[in-house]
């Protein structure tokens, strides 16, 4: 049976993913600082914490969009007739290409491969939501929903 | 087959599913009751019996892996890998959401088995709703006395805690997973050692799929026999077959292992959805070589497979109807691999990219009159140059394309245009 303080000292290195999740909450990226503050935290020498962060596409080194949308472009969804389509669509409405930024800061548009949603292509997921059997209507309301989402929070935090 | 009773989807699909009370009164966590009264031994011996062999892809003998564990009482852990993410994989997805507490409980005991006091869950980043479900099953579970200290008066302790990956595709292979879990790059291991020896922390670890712990509960509540009249001599089972592309119904179907790939496709997902024919099928997700119609009748299991020259895979199959350009159906899969090789293997990180540019210029139209010789030198430098198997996975889709649709690679090089358009 491992005492606690052997299982301490590796516990603390295994912290790190979360850590990294915990800091991008905070300005939905990782900054230079926020690597910083986490090296600091878990006592990790900050190379070994920008090189795990950056190993993982899901931990951000530049700023997004409130929305980070995330279209899928995998096989299923390429033959489903929907991957370009959707992307298609969303660059259209949003005037933003993929890998882009809206004006605003509201979207981040981005391409990715496979969301294990292929039998319900196509998909998309925006932040933590997974959004299937897409179409046009269903995107133009969901982006409907987003912008009045955001606009009441914009509302309640100046009041 | 029309008579076979869902085994692993059996709650799929009844509200609520996900919530311990329901799983408790569908008959949940008798195997487990039942495990704890069965000296260890003997439950690695059923499952050995059982035939029971691993879903991730690999279909290892999962009680070869379990026999493989250390007897002696030394610290040891139990991984479950949930990184789910072979393109035209959508089975565990299911489990993970619908199922929760099936997968704890085989979990548990697999622990139990091999002498474990500690598990971990690594779930697919991108698994947000399964994140939240998984919390709230584990905190159940310890609620009732089946995770923590003296589990249902046994004396047996296991600790269970998620842990959340970040987007790589490799680290479903296990020695990736394994230095994920410990806050590291998610790059594959060396192996040997195998992580029955030196796995977490450099302890001995057992790494099981959703999918493989999903039939534990089963096989130990109606024993090896009953599990091996279901499916073939070698594959026994049951399997999810997650089936995408042009067919009408996709979805997940659970069906014996050797059940003929026409029957999923024409009965259980509905066949072709339109007047086009079948033209390709990838078997067993991405990094399976692809099939064409004259293999239809195969019995999708191991060894079938394997003779056909494909692999069963994680079970997922992707059909595509005439019409479909297969030259960018690779270049497409290949994008995949490029993106996920880790780097760490030059010819992984190097090849999966030149052959990603290679099929690009083909499908732009400007491929070259030995583009077809270069795709099979690049492949032939990756295979059996790498740590881990995704580099021998990444050529699959060239090279299965290239032998059965050599001629839409010539069109579009001589033509500089798809054949199918």
């Amino acid at each position: 049976m491992a005492t606690d303080a052997q299982v301490l000292d590796p516990a603390r290195r295994s912290r790190l993913l979360t850590a990294l999740y915990i800091a991008q909450e905070q300005e939905g990226y990782l900054s230079p600082q926020a690597l910083k503050r986490v090296a600091e935290r878990l006592d990790l020498p900050e190379a070994e914490v920008f090189s795990t962060a950056s190993f993982y596409t899901l931990f951000r080194a530049e700023p997004v969009g409130q929305y980070v949308i995330q279209v899928c472009t995998g096989l299923s969804c390429y033959l489903a007739d929907g991957a370009e389509r959707l992307v298609d669509y969303l660059e259209r409405k949003l005037g933003v290409g993929a890998g882009e930024t809206t004006s605003d800061g509201m979207f981040t548009l981005e391409t990715v491969q496979c969301l294990a949603s292929c039998g319900t292509a196509p998909a998309m997921r925006v932040n933590d939501e997974l959004y299937e059997n897409l179409t046009t209507e269903k995107v133009d309301m969901l982006i409907d929903q987003l912008r009045e989402r955001a606009e009441r929070w914009a509302a309640f935090n100046r009041s | 087959m029309g008579s076979f009773q869902p085994i692993l989807t059996r709650n799929v699909g009844v509200p609520n599913s996900e919530r311990i009370a329901v799983y408790l009164e569908r008959g949940g966590y008798t195997a487990l009751r039942k495990a704890l009264k069965t000296p260890p031994d003997e439950l690695i011996a059923l499952v050995k019996d059982s035939g029971l062999r691993g879903r991730g892809g690999a279909g290892f003998p999962a009680g070869l892996k379990w026999g493989f564990m250390p007897k002696e009482p030394v610290t040891k852990y139990v991984c479950v890998n949930m990184d789910e993410g072979e393109p035209g994989t959508f089975k565990d997805r299911l489990l993970v959401e619908h199922d929760p507490h099936s997968i704890i409980e085989g979990a548990i005991i697999a622990a139990y088995a091999v002498g474990a006091r500690r598990a971990f869950v690594y779930i697919r980043g991108e698994f947000f709703l399964g994140v939240k479900r998984w919390i709230k099953a584990i905190d159940e579970a310890y609620a009732h006395g089946f995770l923590g200290e003296d589990i249902l008066g046994s004396g047996f302790d296991l600790d269970l805690s998620v842990h959340r990956g970040a987007g790589a595709y490799i680290c479903g292979e296990e020695t990736a997973l394994i230095n994920s879990l410990e806050g590291k790059r998610g790059e594959p291991r060396m192996k040997p050692p195998y992580p029955a020896q030196v796995g977490l922390w450099d302890e001995p670890t057992l790494v099981h799929n959703v999918e493989t712990l999903a039939n534990v509960p089963h096989i130990v509540n109606n024993g090896a026999d009953w599990y091996r009249s279901i499916g073939t001599e070698r594959s026994a089972g049951p399997k999810l077959f997650c089936i995408s592309g042009h067919v009408r119904r996709p979805g997940n179907y659970e069906l014996p292992l050797g059940t003929p790939l026409r029957t999923i496709i024409e009965e259980h997902a509905g066949g072709m959805r339109g007047a086009r024919p079948l033209k390709a099928v990838i078997p067993g997700g991405a990094s399976t070589p692809m099939l064409t119609p004259e293999h239809l009748d195969i019995p999708m299991d191991f060894e079938s497979l394997v003779e056909a020259g494909s692999m069963l895979g994680t079970g997922a199959i992707v059909v595509m109807e005439e019409g479909t350009c297969m030259v960018e159906v690779a270049r497409r899969l290949m994008d995949f691999f490029a993106h996920e090789s880790c780097g760490q293997c030059t010819p992984c990180r190097v090849g999966t990219r030149h052959l990603r540019d290679v099929l690009t210029r083909i499908v732009q139209g400007k491929g070259k009159p030995d583009d077809m010789d270069l795709l099979e030198s690049i492949c032939a430098g990756i295979v059996g140059h790498t740590l881990c198997p995704m580099g021998d996975a990444a050529v699959n889709p060239v090279l299965s394309s290239l032998k059965h649709f050599r001629d839409e690679y010539e069109h579009h090089i001589q033509y500089k245009r798809c054949k199918e358009a």
